[in-house]
């Protein structure tokens, strides 16, 4: 009585050993790449620095923070914020990524939802001053990629923020 | 004696029921799940009995990954086997059942093992009920050797099943996310195992971020998000053959993807000028709707088990709460109204339940609510516990807890675990790494009825 079965079993048999390994499809470059990914571009101006690097240097910090579950620009990020600008108009060459991060103290998708309005929020706020809306581009981490590890309300309020990356691929 | 052949898509396994599980009506011997208190089942595991050497290996190691599974879903108390009169050889051909009695065993399962000339492995059990002298299941299982961990897995289902009068969970498997590295550089990579740890393999090698793997119901498939190149995206990956493609062609990142109940469709958050909205896309056509539309927050989304309704998070009304809605967006209604931020909810497969996590205070919680938002009760806390996902009978959750980290970085740890329904019985879920975003798969064979 089994004949048939076992045919059908030889059949299924051979489609399970056609079963592949899926280990590294991905290429290995990239995630952590640094701001020097643009170092051969810095040549326009200061032969030494990156964009990134010339960037911070002139606008004085790469970063602005938020509160907690809050994506609205802050009052002390504002100055900061109108200094970005400033720079990013004057340099329209360079594309601009905008990170969105949350701490830790929420969940994975939703913290994923939230960077993404921090990130857009200083979008926003850059094209109030200016910025054209084609130089930026936003990506949020969510909670993936804290700047500062500890599991501590100093280390959440650094890690709440968007990151200004210049020129090339994510710092984070 | 009627006999019923079952071939099992996808594996070359099938059972025969020798003798289908005889329906009694009196002298149940039954256990309450919903109490979870309950003292655990007496149960007593034998080793299949085997004439050859390697046919009493694999009786052996099949019997104990029986008696593990048992033992896991904290309703039974198998019997150190080192207790029992009665040797497996005797036991082919009739239990002395005073033997078992003065072991206090209520149940017991005794069995044997044949490799047949071809190689294949012919598994017959039968599960006793001691104390009325019965026989209440009798099975053959057939498989290739290497199968032999799924044949254990069903019979203890089968066994779960006739004892409890729920289905079983064991047949299954689990996807998940393996961290590793420091916690501002944290390498992340699907890996998939047996329910119970075994057969671990990892399905990305970590080059890119991945996040919330879903297994579809169709088991060979799962829905999951990656960063590769830096383009947050949504995928589906093919388990059995390694291919992987991004979902849909959306102008913005695609995130928290769940699979309809049929697995035709996958409904996911689309983040766009800032403001995520929930999609569906049918996999067939790939025809895209939009489902919500409104300023604020939504994600999360989870289909009720008939496939008519949406579960989501969102923020709309100033914090994280949880909503339902008709599949097609309409009729959106919220259901948690208890102190805190609720989110994640994952609408059960038996249609009963949501389970979410909650945050209150500095504590995070997993707990369950009525689809109409009553009846809230909570399973497990911690600095930080999230993620549920339902066993196949909607019995046990996995989810995962997180302790917290020093201020260099130092000491936390990310773990899964698994708790019942009554929220007793909390396992460590053992991983080779630390582990995140727990998957539960359906039953990878229907169940033999």
């Amino acid at each position: 009585m089994n004949r048939r079965l076992l045919s059908v079993l030889a059949a299924v048999a051979l489609v399970a050993a056609c079963e592949s390994a899926t280990e590294g499809t991905a290429t290995t470059t990239g995630t952590g790449a640094t701001s020097d990914a643009g170092s051969g571009v810095a040549t326009v101006s200061t032969p030494s620095a990156t964009p990134q690097q010339e960037f911070e240097q002139a606008v004085g910090q790469d970063r602005v923070f938020f509160d907690f579950d809050k994506y609205a620009v802050r009052v002390d990020a504002k100055p900061v914020l109108t200094r970005w600008a400033d720079w990013m108009k004057r340099h329209p060459q360079y594309p601009i990524v905008l990170e969105g991060h949350a701490d830790e103290r929420g969940t994975r998708e939703y913290n994923l939802a939230l960077g993404e309005k921090r990130a857009n929020a200083v979008k926003e706020f850059l094209a109030t001053q200016g910025v054209s809306s084609g130089q930026v581009t936003t990506l949020s981490y969510g909670k993936e990629r804290p700047a500062v590890p500890g599991s501590n309300e100093s280390s959440w309020s650094q890690n709440r923020r968007s990151v200004a990356v210049v020129g090339g691929g994510p710092t984070s | 004696m009627r006999v019923m052949g079952i071939v099992i898509k996808g594996l070359a396994l099938f059972i025969l029921l020798m003798s289908l599980m005889t329906e009694r009506a009196a002298a149940e011997l039954v256990i309450d799940v919903t109490r979870g208190h309950a003292q655990p089942m007496p149960i007593a595991v034998t080793d299949l009995f085997g004439t050859a050497a390697q046919e009493s290996r694999f009786g052996h190691d099949i019997s104990r990954v029986v008696s593990a599974d048992l033992e896991r879903s904290g309703l039974f108390r198998p019997i150190d086997p080192k207790a029992f009169l009665q040797t497996p050889e005797s036991l082919v051909m009739q239990p002395k059942f005073a033997d078992w009695q003065v072991l206090n065993a209520q149940a017991m399962v005794s069995g044997r093992v044949i490799v047949q000339p071809d190689g294949r492995l012919r598994v017959e059990f039968l599960l006793w009920d001691v104390f009325a002298g019965e026989q209440l299941v009798g099975q053959a299982l057939f498989t290739q050797a290497e199968n032999w961990r799924r044949v254990a897995h069903m019979m203890a289902d089968t066994i779960y099943s006739r004892l409890t009068g729920e289905e079983g969970y064991f047949d299954s498997r689990i996807v998940y996310v393996a961290e590793s590295g420091p916690a501002i550089r944290r390498v992340k990579r699907l890996a998939i195992m047996d329910q119970d740890g075994e057969n671990h393999r990892y399905l990305t090698d970590g080059s890119w971020l991945v996040l919330t793997p879903r297994f579809s119901p169709t088991v060979q498939e799962i829905t999951y998000m990656s960063y590769f190149r830096n383009v947050p995206r949504v995928y589906l990956f093919n388990i059995e053959t390694g291919r992987r493609e991004v979902l849909g062609d959306f102008p913005g990142m695609t995130f928290a993807p769940r699979f309809s109940p049929d697995g035709h469709k996958v409904v996911m958050s689309m983040a766009r000028q800032g403001n995520s909205e929930i999609y569906e896309m049918d996999l067939r056509t790939r025809a895209v709707r939009q489902i919500t539309t409104h300023p604020a927050i939504d994600t999360s989304p989870s289909y009720s088990a008939d496939g008519l309704r949406v579960t989501f998070n969102s923020d709309r009304s100033g914090t994280q709460q949880i909503y339902v809605m008709n599949a097609d967006g309409s009729g959106v209604e919220r259901i948690s109204f208890g102190d805190g931020r609720y989110a994640t909810p994952v609408w059960s497969p038996r249609g009963d339940l949501i389970a979410f996590t909650k945050f209150k205070g500095s504590r995070f919680y997993i707990g369950v609510m009525k689809p109409d938002g009553s009846g809230e009760r909570q399973l497990a806390e911690g600095f930080l516990v999230e993620s549920p996902t339902w066993a196949p009978n909607g019995r046990v959750l996995m989810f995962f807890r997180e302790t917290p980290r020093n201020s260099s970085g130092r000491g936390g740890s990310v773990r899964l675990y698994s708790v019942d329904l009554t929220g007793y019985n909390e396992r460590l879920v053992v991983t080779p790494q630390d582990a995140s975003d727990p998957a539960w798969s359906p039953l990878l064979s229907p169940p033999a009825r």
